[in-house]
């Protein structure tokens, strides 16, 4: 896979980040390249700091040091690194959250038409004066919702309240939302947490065809194996804020660092075992 | 508690306790406390060197169990209510529905609205004698028209401000100035309805002024931080004695005029034309702020609402949107100063208290956060009832807003979602109750950054 990566251009470049909160140091020079349509899998244990990276990507942290650059849709590369969540989300970068965070007491389509409406351009005048462009955006984004809606398989539920769809199906709305905004990196935190097998089945799905039929980059952020290895391009191990491992998942699941990683060093387990 | 073990009964709770904590029971306790309460509030006033006199008074037979009575009339009125709650609902439920289906029909709507209006306009002028035309413009009207401007900050955007009442004084003030009524004279004069655009402008970017600083505060700060705003601003009409006229204020405010071609008409002491064409700029704003509730602006409030963190994860710049609806709400409050201005011809700074800005603060929440139609229904219902009570002379008008109060806590106990709540509110109302996110206009947006 990285062979037929190797001319595609470099999406992300996250660059040698540190992140602290006080003394603790969360992500430790952690660096990593993704290349355009690719599908990328952040793997680690908990606390490895995989969340730490989304939060840097997406402007939510800023990284004492380091720097990320994104190619936007225009071919510049800009920095991410003290940019505002939004205008990240505006460049390109959509992501859905650990614990799911959908407007709550707003229905399904409301909720995808939000993140629909992020490159809109209608104001407050052309709102309260039903301006042409006003109308021709509302038409364009309801069509686009329901488009969004049919891709994950939720349209006969657009009506329905967000928080009253069963777990999987907000996991998809989350997604949907997110492909709202069009873009061209999708960030998914644990996308099949608490879902059951036949959700996971239908997820990996909609993840190969985010991947195809859009064309969007997807950089995953997952506990569940089998999930990341059918479906990833290449991995990347973090333990403890540092990669530790990268490459394609048969590589990768073989490493030792990264068996070390999950299930402890053989002699702390031996240790561990006499002194109990 | 006694300690005599019985083991058949389950454990923890014995009979009297049992007995204390049924729902029925509790309500009863409840009610004929507050009876007695009301009994004392209602009471007469204290004397000095008697200091149990008023307290005395107030628990005598006669008046104590007439309250009682009362509240246990409402406890009576509460629990068959909760008795044919089912039934009633069950019954209610078929044409509610037709009556939503009906709704549905966009020409429904329309004739509905229509009736509204003639309605509006005819009313006030076939039934009201001059001092309930008097109350539908300055109490009613004026104040109808601060709800739905601060409904977009409260309501839509979630922001609590509290001190609303400056904008509505920098608005009138702003006319004060520009017709010429103040100490300082300005370089031209003009008709009050120039000073209207011009206040709208000054006001926005006085929000704006306050607002971006302040808006990148949480909930509880940026309230703190308005109430101070509105306290400032009152304390300089007081004591800039030179530029405001201090407490005296201004007078002899000129009333409204239009000389348009051939058409020359004046506004003069005649009420209801004023009425008409306050009604005139209620129709207009309400519909304008109910197509920005319905756009990308209004969705956008609401996200940012109910989840900052997810809203900047849809592209929404918080800040920006939150300054809008303040800079929103508070053109609407100079807007509405203008008309009491030139409606009133004179002003002070007493009318510009904090307690104004509580008291619109209550008429959004009594008709409903977030529900354009609740502000005017809660301007109509709270004030109103004051009228009535000036009128009649019930009580104490000083007394006033501790009836307001008991209201108002009671609302929050039995219908939190206002008079006519907005559809979003309720449902988010409805969800915080299942504990599924929070309600509450103050609360920091559920979770913090850090996911």
């Amino acid at each position: 896979m990285t062979a037929d990566n190797a001319g595609a251009r470099v999406l992300v470049d996250v660059d040698n980040i540190t992140l602290r909160f006080g003394g603790v140091t969360s992500l430790d020079g952690v660096s990593l390249r993704q290349h355009e349509h690719e599908i990328l899998s952040v793997i680690g244990p908990n606390g490895a700091g995989k969340t730490s990276l989304f939060n840097c990507l997406t402007g939510v942290y800023v990284p004492q040091e380091g720097s990320i650059t994104f190619t936007a849709a225009d071919g510049v590369a800009h920095p991410l690194v003290e940019m505002k969540p939004h205008n990240v989300t505006l460049l390109g970068i959509a992501r859905t959250f650990q614990n799911i965070r959908l407007f709550n007491a707003l229905t399904a389509f409301e909720n995808v038409k939000i993140g629909v409406e992020a490159h809109q351009r209608t104001g407050p005048v052309g709102a309260m004066l039903h301006l042409p462009r006003m109308r021709r955006e509302e038409r364009d984004g309801d069509e686009r919702t329901f488009e969004l809606l049919d891709f994950v398989g939720l349209r006969a539920r657009a009506n329905e309240l967000s928080a009253s769809l069963p777990y999987g199906a907000q996991r998809r709305l989350e997604i949907a939302r997110a492909l709202g905004t069009s873009p061209k990196l999708l960030l998914l935190d644990e996308p099949a947490a608490g879902t059951n097998p036949a959700e996971k089945r239908d997820l990996e799905q909609l993840i190969r065809r985010i991947n195809d039929e859009m064309g969007v980059t997807v950089l995953l952020i997952e506990h569940d194996m089998r999930l990341v290895m059918s479906v990833t391009h290449r991995v990347v191990v973090l333990n403890f804020g540092r990669v530790i491992a990268e490459g394609v998942p048969a590589d990768v699941q073989r490493n030792p660092a990264v068996v070390e990683a999950y299930l402890g060093a053989p002699g702390e387990g031996d240790s561990d075992a006499a002194a109990g | 508690m006694t300690a005599t073990s019985d083991i058949s009964r389950p454990i923890g709770l014995s009979r009297t306790r049992q007995l204390l904590t049924h729902p029925t029971v509790r309500s009863f306790t409840t009610f004929v406390a507050l009876g007695v309460v009301a009994a004392i509030v209602t009471g007469p006033q204290g004397r000095t060197g008697d200091p149990t006199y008023s307290i005395s008074k107030a628990l005598q037979p006669g008046h104590l169990f007439l309250w009682i009575g009362i509240a246990l009339a409402f406890w009576l009125v509460l629990v068959a209510w909760l008795a044919v709650r089912g039934q009633v609902r069950a019954v209610v439920a078929g044409p509610r529905q037709q009556v939503r289906t009906v709704w549905g029909i966009s020409y429904v709507r329309w004739v509905f609205y229509i009736v509204l209006i003639v309605l509006a306009v005819l009313i006030p002028r076939e039934f009201f004698g001059e001092y309930w035309q008097e109350v539908t413009v300055t109490s009613i009207g004026i104040y109808a028209l601060l709800a739905i401007g601060l409904n977009v900050v409260v309501g839509f955007a979630g922001l609590l401000d509290l001190g609303y009442i400056a904008f509505y004084a920098i608005g009138a003030y702003a006319t004060a100035y520009f017709t010429g009524t103040l100490p300082v004279q300005p370089p031209f004069t003009i008709n009050p309805f120039f000073a209207l655009p011009i206040a709208v402008v000054a006001c926005m970017i006085a929000g704006f002024i306050l607002g971006a600083p302040t808006l990148r505060l949480r909930g509880d700060y940026l309230a703190i931080v308005t109430l101070g705003f509105g306290e400032l601003i009152t304390i300089l009409a007081i004591n800039l004695d030179s530029i405001t006229n201090g407490s005296r204020g201004a007078f002899g405010i000129p009333a409204f005029t239009i000389h348009l071609g051939p058409i020359h008409y004046e506004w003069g002491l005649d009420i209801l034309p004023y009425y008409y064409l306050l009604l005139i700029f209620i129709v207009l704003i309400y519909w304008l702020f109910h197509r920005l509730e319905n756009s990308r602006v209004g969705r956008a409030w609401t996200a940012v609402r109910e989840d900052e963190v997810a809203a900047q994860a849809c592209g929404i710049p918080p800040v920006k949107y939150k300054l809008l609806a303040f800079a929103i709400g508070a053109s609407t409050s100079g807007f509405a100063g203008v008309l009491y201005a030139s409606k009133n011809s004179f002003i002070n700074p007493s009318i510009f208290t904090v307690n104004r800005s509580i008291l619109v603060l209550v008429l959004v929440i009594f008709g409903g956060m977030g529900s354009l139609a609740g502000s005017i229904v809660g301007a109509i219902v709270v004030q109103g009832f004051f009228a009535l009570v000036l009128k009649n002379n019930w009580f104490d008008p000083a007394d006033i807003y501790m009836y307001v109060g008991a209201v108002l806590i009671g609302m929050m106990i039995f219908r939190p979602q206002g008079i006519i709540p907005s559809k979003r509110r309720a449902r988010e109302i409805g969800l915080a109750e299942r504990g599924l996110g929070s309600a509450d206009a103050l609360a920091a947006p559920a979770g913090s950054p850090t996911s």
